[in-house]
């Protein structure tokens, strides 16, 4: 890593990378060339490749948003960007037929050791597609979907197409264009009616490569009855030019169905994550994102819920943390659409060292949505008077029926707090350390006990060095 | 000769502008326990805090000397690891913070070392038996919602986890009921013999149960009388009228 790298980025333990070695590599930026190129190399169906060229054309119209970061958001080089990198011939299934070096990337995320011991299956992307697939025989057995999207889209192109972009159209805004022009790797999920997949089921999202950008698109279906519980890492090397991470996800949860989305975003400090993420809850179905964000350079996500049918639940429960020089537009969108719906929002932020959170949320009740419940909350916590939180809550409620909560606190680190716990023999830092995992402790506590494991370790290290 | 654990030496303490401290000196060997009493306002609390190393005082002139050292530049965590431990009168909460947890890292910071789950459990379990402790305790946030009475056990049962050969005992029997009173009584007595303590208090009641070697009447910022513990019960029966004329 280059001195000017690390010092734009800080400590983060993700950092390294390994040489490049892609067996395909476009050059870099983007025209309906490329795009064409990309879908004709993949070998997909006419129907997709018009998709993506309806939404490069999309993509290329539409403006800039005119919220979130806007000067941030106009200093992507959409030229400089490599929007598609084939590093392994093949997706496979056994982490020892993985080329090496993409293996042993992994083995240092602790990927197939987590596999091995609490995941129900697991994929791994590398750059723009998966290099290693795999799902627990018994979950096979009862008829549930795991893949990468590339090849759910071979093998399955009827669920596909029935529901790609269903969700999230690609005209919803200008990265979810981008993501379904280039899109490449992802999760395909089917869940039958009726299967609970008790064990999460997790992607590992890791861009190796400089100024590269990583399109995937996921989608996850549950049909009637069914559960699932998905879980997303995501991490980048550190180098001083900047990367793109766009994605889209859309869940799909039937009549009585429930899916957990579980995320922590670890990106290097280079990264632009700009993601779209949203589901739609049937009647009597529950959607939950527990969304964690951490790093990057500008973060603007919104996981989102529709509650289509009656009953219908939703749950946010969000964290972010922005330190120096890093700005976190995190939040959550709710709209009940049908009546008896209800949904939760929890969102918690921390900035430090001049770093910047953003709660932007929607809460929207239809007028024909009635006896509707909903609780906001959000939480701010500042580590010093450099950082900055802002809130920006937006309420669309044309029921008069719906019983909405919110609240909303900003609060500092006491002095009394510190004082407390380095009596009891802990520096400063780590008394930073443990109010600052304590404030995050509703977040933890959702996540798979090894994922709340290495968040408190990433947010301590976080801690580390930084007081004076 | 018994060690020497604490000598406070013509002590003078600021806060902002405003003197709180006008002079104290003190000397509390290991194995003594000392009082300190006074009305409010008097010093009591900043002369607890600032010995802990509480960063919001400024020590103008005198020394704090532990275990034959000057602690002026040590920092709190130092001070709490060389053996020092404050009991707070008003400890603060620290959401999201397992009390288990917030036990089993104070004691690994410490005692420099992690002990080993087992050693560890079996400790807390017999504290926590001695402190009448429910089991529930553990899993609830420090301090968080916790009723007077429960803040004051748990600093207690800080104390006899993490072993401290000084503790300062700031109004530790301040909101709670006799039986419980008692019972945190016990708590202090169960490590008084091998400990200093230093006891703030506004009453004789705690005192009746742990037995104060030496006594001393605190009156805006200086200790104006010292004695035995009789002077505790002149205190409870006669007020601090007729200290005021020593001031």
């Amino acid at each position: 890593m280059t001195q000017e790298a690390q010092d734009a980025v800080g400590d983060y333990k993700y950092g390294f990378h390994d040489p490049e070695s892609a067996t395909i590599r476009f050059d870099k930026g983007l025209s309906e060339q490329v795009v064409r190129d990309i879908s004709e190399l993949k070998e997909e169906p006419e129907w997709m490749t018009e998709i993506r060229v309806k939404a490069y054309h999309h993509f290329m119209e539409r403006e800039m948003p005119t919220w979130g970061n806007c000067e941030s958001l106009q200093s992507i080089d959409f030229d400089n960007v490599t929007y598609f990198l084939r590093s392994s011939d093949k997706t496979e299934k056994d982490w020892d037929d993985v080329p090496d070096d993409i293996k042993r990337t992994f083995d240092r995320l602790g990927i197939p050791e987590a596999e091995q011991k609490w995941l129900g299956g697991v994929t791994a992307q590398y750059e723009s597609e998966a290099v290693y697939h795999s799902i627990r025989e018994d979950l096979e057995e009862q008829g549930v979907l795991f893949l990468d999207m590339d090849s759910g889209l071979k093998e399955y192109p009827e669920i596909v197409r029935k529901y790609f972009g269903t969700v999230v159209p690609h005209t919803d805004n200008k990265f979810s264009a981008l993501n379904t022009a280039v899109w490449s790797g992802g999760s395909f999920i089917y869940v039958p009616k009726g299967v609970h997949v008790e064990m999460p089921v997790q992607a590992y999202f890791r861009i190796n490569a400089k100024n590269m950008g990583q399109f995937e698109r996921t989608l996850i279906i549950a049909d009637e009855g069914s559960s699932i519980h998905y879980v997303e890492g995501c991490t980048a090397p550190t180098y001083s030019t900047d990367s793109l991470h766009s994605a889209v996800v859309e869940l799909i949860a039937m009549e009585g169905a429930k899916i957990r989305y579980s995320t922590v975003q670890n990106w290097s400090a280079n990264v632009y994550n700009l993601v779209t993420k949203r589901g739609v809850a049937h009647k009597n179905a529950t959607v939950e994102w527990v969304d964690g964000n951490i790093g990057s350079k500008l973060t603007m996500k919104y996981p989102a819920v529709l509650l289509k049918g009656e009953g219908a639940h939703a749950e946010v429960i969000s964290v972010a943390y922005a330190g120096e020089g890093q700005h976190q537009d995190a939040g959550a969108k709710v709209h009940h659409l049908a009546p008896n719906t209800t949904s939760s929002i929890l969102s918690k932020s921390i900035s430090k060292n001049g770093g910047r959170s953003s709660y932007r949320g929607m809460l929207q009740v239809t007028p024909k949505a009635s006896g509707c419940r909903s609780k906001v909350v959000c939480d701010a916590l500042m580590l010093d008077e450099d950082s900055r939180s802002d809130t920006y809550p937006t309420m669309e409620i044309g029921n008069a029926s719906a019983d909405l909560e919110h609240e909303a606190s900003v609060s500092k680190v006491s002095g009394d707090q510190l004082f407390y716990l380095m009596s009891r023999g802990h520096t400063e830092e780590e008394a930073m350390g443990m109010i600052v995992n304590g404030f995050f402790e509703p977040f933890t506590r959702e996540l798979p006990m090894e994922y709340a494991v290495e968040l408190n370790r990433l947010l301590e290290l976080e801690m580390e060095g930084s007081i004076g | 000769m018994t060690e020497v654990l604490l000598r406070v030496e013509n002590l003078h303490v600021y806060v902002g502008e405003t003197q709180i401290i006008h002079g104290i000196t003190l000397e509390i060997k290991r194995g003594e326990i000392h009082a300190i009493m006074g009305r409010n306002g008097a010093g009591k609390s900043t002369l607890a805090n600032v010995i802990m190393g509480h960063p919001a005082y400024e020590i103008t002139d005198g020394t704090i000397h532990y275990k034959g050292e000057d602690i002026n530049e040590m920092e709190v965590f130092e001070r709490a690891r060389a053996g020092m431990f404050l009991s707070f009168q008003y400890p603060a909460a620290i959401p999201g913070v397992q009390v288990g947890t917030f036990l089993r890292k104070s004691v690994a910071s410490v005692r420099g070392e992690a002990p080993s789950p087992r050693e560890f459990r079996k400790e807390l379990n017999e504290a926590m038996k001695q402190l009448d402790m429910d089991k529930s305790f553990l899993s609830r946030y420090v301090n968080d919602g916790f009723s007077g009475g429960e803040k004051k056990r748990l600093e207690i049962l800080q104390m006899l986890m993490l072993q401290p050969d000084m503790a300062l005992l700031d109004e530790t029997d301040s909101g709670l009921d006799i039986d419980a009173l008692r019972i945190v009584a016990e708590g202090i007595n169960a490590v008084a013999e091998h400990t200093g303590c230093l006891i703030i208090t506004h009453y004789q009641r705690l005192l009746d149960l742990v037995k104060p070697d030496v006594v001393h009447v605190l009156i805006d910022g200086k200790i104006v009388e010292s004695g035995g513990p009789e002077l505790a019960v002149k205190l409870e029966q006669e007020g601090y009228d007729w200290v005021d004329a020593l001031a």
